[in-house]
């Protein structure tokens, strides 16, 4: 049965949790085709996943290679493809605990960038998996920044060959997914030289272990990178080439082409290489991050109403633990982020699909915009989730410390996101470089892209809320959000222009305002996070009861972000002290109110137990009980352990009164 | 060092390619013969153990931790003279092997849920122990799952049909020779957890386990033959074992920080990336203005945890020396100010030893960058030893008793004598402090900490008197001010810290370290300005010209310290071995030896990986 003090949280809903979740999978329809794939995928033995917190690195990445092998049975039984409406719960339904990722990214590099003679020689063969790809571009010493890459690939006229070379230690490739163990062929990215003349870095397939007997081709140094911090199952990969020569044919050639001769020759805008990079970012954004996040607050919520821990009133039971307003003030906040996120990705996903269709149109004008955004999202989004993600963890006290929660694999997991894919740091920088072309441009006069008008709107100066209910009024709140953005660009612009004035080069003074452009940043995607929950909250009229939770929790992130960047919105006294103390005080009130519908909150994003895998956050709330049990199955407890024998008996039995 | 260092005995496989089995056999092995090195030494000082200890499981914890930690200091200070014979030379001798199981599966912090029941018989002179719940079942002690054969348990005690509350008991749990739990007795280990690999830490759960009285621990409270309870004296005395143990765990924030920063640092000035300027070489990323920005006020944090650190242990030296006489006048204090220490720098330090790791980008995520272990062991520290939320509460309730006292007109002495100068700020609200700090002298900051904590714990205490006087509950109340409250608290902290590190400087002689220490107290303090402008600006202890001079000075203190950063790092001295770092080494050879250790994983021993024979290949076929 449910534990009462679960079941006595669902009693008390303010709204259908069914009706919320069928508006976040954007209708009843795709409800059901999730729950289907889902229920699919976690009734078949072969991808359970109740073992992986006893699995070692070895046993970990055979069963993902297991799991993949069967997945690909399994698609074809149920009639999956990869185009269809169910592909994207596939991943869900998995946890991502599968191996093969990068055959997606390798197949995807290669229908971007190669030519339709190449997709047509390659493409089949990865579909079939008669081989298998990876994506080699990361190098021991270089990452982010694709200029410095040290792999050469240099052209051999007489044989008409590419010789690749891994000159240095540094250069040796090092993090791609499937290449330490799994794959046959790689995307590698080298630097082209043609005739001792460097042409840049460009991509060519490489294979580098047998078809027969999968053992490494000449030349061709590969191998695992040892133990991360999560992703057990994979093997990344180290690969060193030496003198590994790949036909002409092997460059991918959509874009630019070494003719026979040597003759170099481009074709079409290299700015489209973004492209890929833009959809790998907002992808991530969804699979990696938000959902690992709504997970992580379902763990932390469901135990934080199980969990009851000293007493409130003298004589009473001891209170559940949610009841506690710090307890509230961890999680609640970051509840209301993952409703704010799940939200912007749907904005993003937006974005995205308008600027794909003028790109189709041969309009590149959106190139710029989707760049700046996806890149400030990524990194926005990634941060404020992992920390997000850690208070989760922190806040279910010791019991969220043992693997069998679950947390430390979602912290573990969503943390890698802040660095692939682009450093974080970085891609704020090049969104603050956008926001700063955008201003200058809005302050000439220049028209400037729909997302980032409010650079040119007109100021109030200063913030009229008059009581604590004005902070409940989203065009107070959202104003305030704008003011402040603008202040920091403005003020940062101000900054570059003064130091470039005043005879500091322009590298020189754009690194000693990188501090500031960061935060610069972060206040436009705050900002921008803000405006758009409100928004959704908006458009919800037709669901009174829905709308009404969500613009609790539109408040309530609006205001925590207000709460916790208190000095960017005093700074120049838009906010003034005593308004801050009334934001402050409706922040608070709002924890109260958020408290009651905290568990059906989470109810509605319908993770099955399978998939939380976690004795904390159980949807029958028998946390301990399950906690128990799981951990009698731990092999420490079955499995019988030299130590005794070999080391404590000798101790025991004092061998050491000897000495 | 150079003592574990060299011993052959000592060395093993890197502990990143083992099993779980395999690492705690390993620590098993290691904590048998450091035992018995101690005794072959004569190394008798806890201090020397303590550091000894610590080079031969680098920093790890370790399965004999709670016996030698816990279990033998709890018989020392708390079992009678009979009972020190019967079990403290065995104890000592390891021939009992004990560990202290307080915490339960539902109950952790507040000590008076504790559910696991001890019912004294006096027909048999015995002590019946029982598990009546799962919620009740000993969960997470240290070395308990496989190692212990003995327990210090924690439970209610009932005689005469009355509870007395929670007492001690030792409980055999394992049959001497064969090491297999006694009748009555469940135990082992609880599964994996996110560090913490070499412990065993189990569960124990007691159906009618019966003990004769004389295992419970009967210095202080005591059952008589006949049941009769007796009371001890003063419940005060174990204050100070926590303020003891608060203390070490402000010591570990600073060493568990440092080591981060080590790694971070020397990392940062040996990777290159992108460029700076056209056409130059690739620069060192500590080069960039955002990576001096992330780890500089890390390291100055480091500085300054250590700093309070000691400033705790002597405190606590020089007045365990007044408890023994009798005088526990400053434990209220002590105790207040290390619960609120204790929280504030775990917290810190968990946070920075994370930014620490994501500063080193991809390779920070390598288990060969040793971050990730250090983050694993120490942030259950945020945990244990009083859940640091709690923690921060106590403190404030000690904040709000010593408003309410300079309220009514006392005088309060020691770390919150600012709280005096609160009612004279009123008369002339204008001359708070402000406009008149001068933020480029660590005697300013100080200022500056203290008038915003003076602030935060009237505001916190003003809050909780509204919530009084609309509602009948003190407890509703106060749970409905506490996130005020823990502000308060931080800002006392904060607060503290600060005024350490400034007093520190005074006594340093030589002037070139003065000088450098100086520029990382002004970091620390004007960093922590930058990050809570929000409390400086409202309270009108900063202007906004002065805030904006606070970044600047920020900057400026980052270009200035540039140059010292790894000597910095440096001088915490951590021996390559303890510091386990591929990226963090000495020498700065990060990427050949990055490869080294990638060519040892467990699944590049073979050159051909089985699951390819086993998967691979049969889909590759039927495909």
């Amino acid at each position: 049965g449910v534990n009462p003090d679960l079941a006595s949280e669902r009693q008390t809903a303010s709204f259908s949790v069914e009706k919320l979740t069928a508006w976040l999978d954007g209708g009843a329809e795709h409800t059901r085709i999730r729950r289907a794939v889902v229920e699919a995928i976690q009734s078949d033995p072969i991808f359970s996943r109740e073992n992986q917190y006893f699995q070692s690195q070895n046993e970990r990445y055979e069963a993902a290679v297991r799991k993949a092998v069967h997945l690909q049975k399994k698609m074809h039984e149920m009639g999956w493809t990869e185009n269809g409406p169910e592909y994207k719960y596939i991943y869900r339904a998995l946890s991502g605990d599968v191996a093969f990722l990068l055959q997606r990214v390798f197949k995807r590099s290669i229908s971007v960038l190669g030519s339709e003679k190449q997709i047509a020689r390659w493409i089949p063969l990865a579909t079939q998996y008669r081989i298998i790809g990876s994506y080699a571009q990361t190098e021991l010493g270089h990452g982010t920044y694709l200029q410095g890459l040290e792999t050469t690939a240099v052209f051999d006229v007489s044989t008409q060959e590419f010789i690749l070379n891994t000159p240095t230690v540094s250069a040796m490739k090092w993090w791609p997914g499937d290449m330490g163990r799994s794959a046959t062929h790689t995307v590698v990215f080298a630097q082209l030289y043609i005739r001792g003349k460097c042409y840049g870095v460009h991509p060519f397939i490489v294979q580098i272990r047998s078809l027969q007997d999968h053992s490494l081709c000449p030349g061709v140094t590969a191998g695992d990178i040892g133990p991360k911090m999560s992703f057990e199952h994979a093997d990344n990969g180290y690969l060193r080439l030496q003198k590994v020569r790949v036909p002409r044919e092997n460059m991918l050639n959509k874009f630019c082409e070494v003719q026979p001769d040597g003759t170099y020759v481009t074709r079409g805008s290299e700015k489209i290489n973004y492209l890929p990079m833009t959809t790998v970012r907002i992808s991530v954004i969804s699979d990696e991050v938000i959902i690992p996040l709504m997970k992580a607050c379902t763990i932390a919520i469901r135990y934080s109403v199980v969990r009851r821990q000293s007493k409130l009133k003298p004589g009473e039971q001891e209170a559940k633990i949610l009841d506690y307003q710090t307890q509230q003030e961890k999680l609640l906040p970051q509840l209301a982020a993952a409703y704010a996120f799940h939200f912007i990705n749907n904005y993003l996903q937006e974005l995205l699909d308008r600027g794909y269709r003028e790109i189709q149109r041969k309009n590149f004008e959106p190139l710029p915009e989707l760049h700046a955004f996806s890149s400030g999202f990524k990194a926005m989004v990634t941060q404020y989730c992992t920390s997000a993600v850690e208070i989760c963890l922190r806040a279910c006290g010791g019991h969220g410390y043992s693997l069998l929660s679950g947390l430390p694999s979602l912290y573990t997991k969503i943390l890698a996101s802040c660095i692939y894919e682009g450093e974080n740091t970085i891609l704020f920088l090049q969104t603050a470089r956008f926001l700063i072309k955008c201003f200058m441009a809005a302050s000439a006069g220049q028209p400037i892209p729909p997302s980032v008008t409010y650079l040119a709107a007109v100021d109030p100066g200063k913030c009229p809320a008059k009581n604590k209910l004005d902070f409940l009024s989203p065009d107070i709140y959202t104003e305030a959000y704008r003011h402040t953005a603008v202040r920091l660009i403005g003020s940062v612009v101000a900054k570059l222009q003064d130091l470039i004035h005043s005879g500091v080069k322009k590298y020189d003074a754009w690194n000693q305002c990188t501090v500031q452009l960061v935060q610069a940043a972060k206040a436009h995607c705050h900002y921008i996070s803000v405006v758009n929950f409100a928004e959704t909250v908006e458009k919800l009229e037709t669901k009174p009861d829905i709308q009404k939770i969500m613009k609790h929790l539109c408040d309530l992130f609006a205001l925590h972000g207000i709460f916790s960047n208190a000095g960017a919105f005093l700074h120049d006294g838009y906010i003034s002290g005593a308004q801050m103390d009334m934001a402050t005080a409706s922040y608070l009130d709002l924890l109260a109110v958020i408290r009651k519908d905290a568990v059906p909150l989470v109810d509605a994003f319908d993770f099955t137990d399978k998939t939380l895998n976690s004795a904390l956050g159980s949807s029958d709330g028998q946390v301990y009980q399950r906690l128990y049990e799981w951990a009698q199955k731990s092999p420490t407890n079955t499995q019988i352990s030299p130590s005794y024998e070999k080391y404590l008996k000798p101790l025991l039995h004092n061998t050491l009164s000897k000495l | 060092e150079a003592l574990v260092l060299n011993d052959p005995d000592f060395q093993h496989e890197d502990l990143n390619f083992l099993s779980r089995s395999q690492r705690y056999e390993q620590a098993i092995r290691k904590s048998a013969l450091m035992v018995m090195k101690l005794r072959q030494y004569g190394i008798a000082d806890p201090e020397e153990i303590y550091w000894f200890k610590s080079f031969v499981h680098r920093g790890r914890p370790e399965p004999l931790d709670l016996h030698l930690g816990m279990f033998l200091p709890t018989l020392l200070t708390q079992a009678t003279p009979e009972q020190q014979d019967r079990f403290f030379m065995p104890a000592w001798n390891l021939e009992i092997i004990g560990t202290y199981a307080q915490t339960e599966m539902g109950h952790g912090t507040h000590l008076r849920g504790l559910e696991t029941t001890a019912t004294y018989d006096p027909a048999t002179q015995e002590f019946i122990l029982n598990s009546p719940t799962v919620t009740s079942i000993k969960w997470w002690p240290g070395g308990l799952g496989k190692t212990s054969n003995h327990a210090i348990v924690l439970a209610q005690l009932y005689t005469q049909g009355q509870c007395k509350g929670l007492h001690a008991f030792i409980v055999p749990i394992r049959q001497l020779g064969t090491h297999e739990p006694l009748p009555g007795i469940t135990v082992g280990d609880i599964g994996p957890k996110f560090g913490y690999d070499e412990m065993d830490n189990g569960y124990l759960k007691m159906d009618n386990f019966r003990i004769p009285r004389e295992n419970m621990l009967m210095k202080y409270a005591q059952v008589e033959p006949d049941g009769t309870y007796v009371k001890p004296l003063s419940d005060k005395l174990t204050y100070g074992t926590m303020v003891f143990i608060r203390s070490l765990i402000v010591g570990d924030s600073a060493r568990s920080l440092s080591r981060a920063c080590t790694i971070a640092i020397r990392y940062s000035a040996v990777r290159h990336q992108s460029e700076l300027k056209p056409g130059e070489p690739e620069p060192q990323i500590l080069d960039y203005q955002t990576q001096q920005y992330k780890l500089f006020p890390l390291l100055a944090t480091a500085y300054a945890f250590h700093f309070v650190g000691a400033y705790i242990k002597d405190t606590y030296r020089r007045i365990s020396g007044d408890i023994n006489e009798g005088d526990l006048s400053e434990l209220p204090e002590l105790h207040a100010l290390t619960a609120g220490l204790k929280a504030f720098t775990s917290w810190t330090a968990n946070a920075g030893i994370e930014e620490c790791r994501m500063a080193c980008g991809g390779h920070g995520y390598s288990r060969c960058s040793g971050i990730p272990d250090i983050y694993v062991t120490f942030t259950p520290s945020c945990t244990y030893e009083g859940e640091n939320t709690v923690m921060m509460l106590q403190t404030a309730r000690f904040l709000v008793k010593s408003y309410t006292q300079v309220s009514s007109g006392q005088e309060v002495t020691g770390m919150v004598s600012y709280l005096n100068d609160l009612p004279r700020q009123r008369i002339q609200p204008q001359h708070v402090a402000a406009r008149s700090v001068r933020i480029n002298e660590p005697l300013g900051l100080v200022e500056a900490y203290k008038a915003r904590a003076a602030r935060l714990v009237e505001a916190a205490a003003k809050n909780l008197q509204a919530e009084l006087n609309l509602r009948k509950s003190k407890e509703d109340a106060w749970n409905r001010t506490s996130v005020d409250l823990v502000r308060a608290s931080e800002a006392h902290c904060h607060y503290v810290i600060v005024k350490l590190f400034a007093a520190k400087l005074s006594e340093i002689s030589n002037a070139a370290v003065r000088a450098v220490l100086t520029e990382l107290c002004l970091l620390y303090a004007l960093y922590g300005i930058s990050k809570n402008t929000g409390d400086f600006l409202q309270a009108g202890i900063l202007t906004d010209a002065q805030s904006t001079q606070v970044y600047q000075q920020v900057k400026e203190l980052l270009a200035a310290l540039r140059p010292n950063a790894v000597a910095l790092a440096d001088a915490f001295d951590f021996h390559d071995v303890h510091l386990g770092s591929v990226l963090g080494r000495y020498d700065g050879n990060v990427y050949e030896n990055m490869f080294e250790w990638a060519k040892k994983s467990p699944l590049n021993q073979k050159e051909v990986h089985e699951s390819f024979h086993k998967h691979l290949k049969p889909m590759q076929a039927k495909l």
